[in-house]
């Protein structure tokens, strides 16, 4: 039902810029407000939200690592999974970031035979969500051919390396395939496996199926419904010159494409989506693990006011040597002046 | 904040990546679509404007497999329902007969490199 829900709603969006953009003929709503609206919204929805984690202390190093840390030198440290200095973290982050490291140690549990457990490695969910996001990257950069004029070379040359299998006119890109295959692995994996499905909730179909749904729209603009893509440029160009137009003879498909993209963009920083800031502040990540070596302080410790034990004796001796009590220094002088008066 | 010295130019980072576009164009002049010069005698092309914009390449695609698998071949225009045959170089270069003033305009500005030229020999301009 969650995920009938999520694509219900992004049936509902389409059909919403269908009747928009098409019937109506809102195109400067669908063409110009609603994308400068979303741009607005990501860009500084991001970074809110990226100051909001700023603002939470972290009290204490986060020592759930995958490895040994430094200790005594007869002990062999792991230094990429554990590491004591600034360029171990460098190291363990630029996995992460990169390649996704974390993703890589995914395991799965079996139960052989009814009794025995065996972990095993399972490296499908790393491999295919690698290839979305790359490959997601890919297609974010070709589309620069829409907002620069002259098309800087790098943009050309991904689009050449994207489409060098020549295949139909306009030419095939690998991309397009890639990404369906990710996506389609990536939403089967929570619909088909039962634990999965069990915790999958709409906030985890609902970003899936939009950008199925940007991908689909964009493949079907491209190598199906066509539409005119100098028309296109000029909505983009005037976009990103702040000298907006709605030229005639755009598609109510770029529209659609158009606006899923502007719901993605709107959606991303209350989402988990934000997963794309929030790696680089992964606290298991991204400190070191050093808490052997340094004292961390925890940053909201106020100065507490403090009664040592040598002072309490100072202010209470005479009474607790009265009472027979034990005590550090027994400070005689002043004993033998109270033994004289009695 | 706690780490701003390292968040802060993260955020600035990401800030310039995202509006690449936006600050990239700045001094630009207005983007317009380029011109193109169309052959002066002719009325129309083999099929209406709205179609050959969007399918121009398909079509070609397609006269492509036709020739290169049953030789030459004729295209019947559902504009005008004349004949074509079925060339790029006999029947669309014949009015387009300028690569640079035509084909090149639209597809440099949208990055497309048809790969046309690879068999074909580019024709050689008006003078």
């Amino acid at each position: 039902m969650k995920a009938i829900y999520s694509l219900f709603l992004v049936f509902a969006l389409i059909l919403l810029a269908m009747i928009g953009a098409g019937t109506l003929g809102m195109e400067y709503l669908f063409g110009v407000i609603i994308p400068y609206l979303a741009v607005l919204a990501f860009v500084v929805g991001f970074m809110l939200k990226v100051i909001g984690w700023g603002k939470s202390a972290v009290p204490f190093r986060i020592t759930s690592t995958c490895g040994q840390a430094k200790s005594f030198p007869w002990i062999k440290e792991n230094k990429l999974e554990n590491p004591s200095s600034t360029w171990g973290v460098i190291g363990r982050m630029f996995f992460e970031v990169f390649l996704f490291r974390s993703l890589f140690r995914n395991t799965k549990v079996e139960i052989h035979d009814g009794q025995r457990i065996a972990y095993s490695s399972s490296k499908w969910l790393w491999l295919f969500a690698i290839l979305f996001h790359y490959t997601f990257l890919v297609i974010v950069l070709r589309h620069m051919r829409f907002f620069t004029e002259p098309v800087p070379y790098p943009f050309v040359l991904l689009d050449r390396l994207d489409g060098m299998l020549q295949i139909g006119a306009p030419v095939l890109y690998i991309s397009s395939l890639i990404i369906l295959a990710a996506l389609f692995y990536l939403l089967l994996r929570r619909l088909l496996i039962p634990s999965m499905r069990y915790i999958s909730l709409p906030s985890d179909y609902f970003p899936l199926f939009l950008i199925i749904g940007v991908v689909i729209t964009g493949i079907l603009m491209r190598y199906f419904l066509k539409t005119d893509i100098m028309a296109i440029k000029e909505l983009s160009m005037g976009l990103v010159t702040f000298r907006p137009v709605t030229p005639e003879g755009i598609g109510v498909i770029f529209f659609i494409h158009l606006f899923l993209v502007s719901v993605l963009l709107f959606y991303f920083p209350i989402s988990k989506l934000m997963h794309m800031g929030g790696v680089f502040l992964s606290p298991t990540r991204n400190m070191t693990g050093n808490t052997r070596m340094v004292r961390h302080v925890n940053p909201w410790n106020y100065p507490v006011k403090v009664h040592t034990y040598d002072a309490y004796e100072d202010e209470f001796r005479e009474k607790m040597v009265e009472a027979g009590l034990p005590v550090v220094k027994p400070l005689e002088e002043k004993s033998e002046n109270a033994e004289n008066k009695e | 904040m706690y780490h701003s010295k390292k968040i802060i130019p993260g955020l600035i980072i990401f800030f310039l990546f995202m509006t690449f576009p936006f600050w990239f164009n700045i001094g630009g002049e207005a983007y317009v679509t380029p011109e193109l010069v169309l052959p002066e005698d002719h009325e129309n092309c083999i099929e209406s404007v709205e179609f050959i914009r969007a399918e121009h390449m398909t079509i070609l695609d397609q006269w492509r497999d036709a020739y290169v698998r049953d030789g030459y071949g004729l295209y019947e225009s559902s504009l005008t329902g004349e004949m074509y045959a079925m060339s790029l170089t006999k029947t669309c270069m014949d009015c387009h007969d300028d690569k640079e003033q035509f084909c090149d305009r639209c597809h440099d500005s949208v990055s497309v490199s048809p790969y046309c030229w690879a068999c074909h020999i580019e024709p050689e301009g008006v003078e």
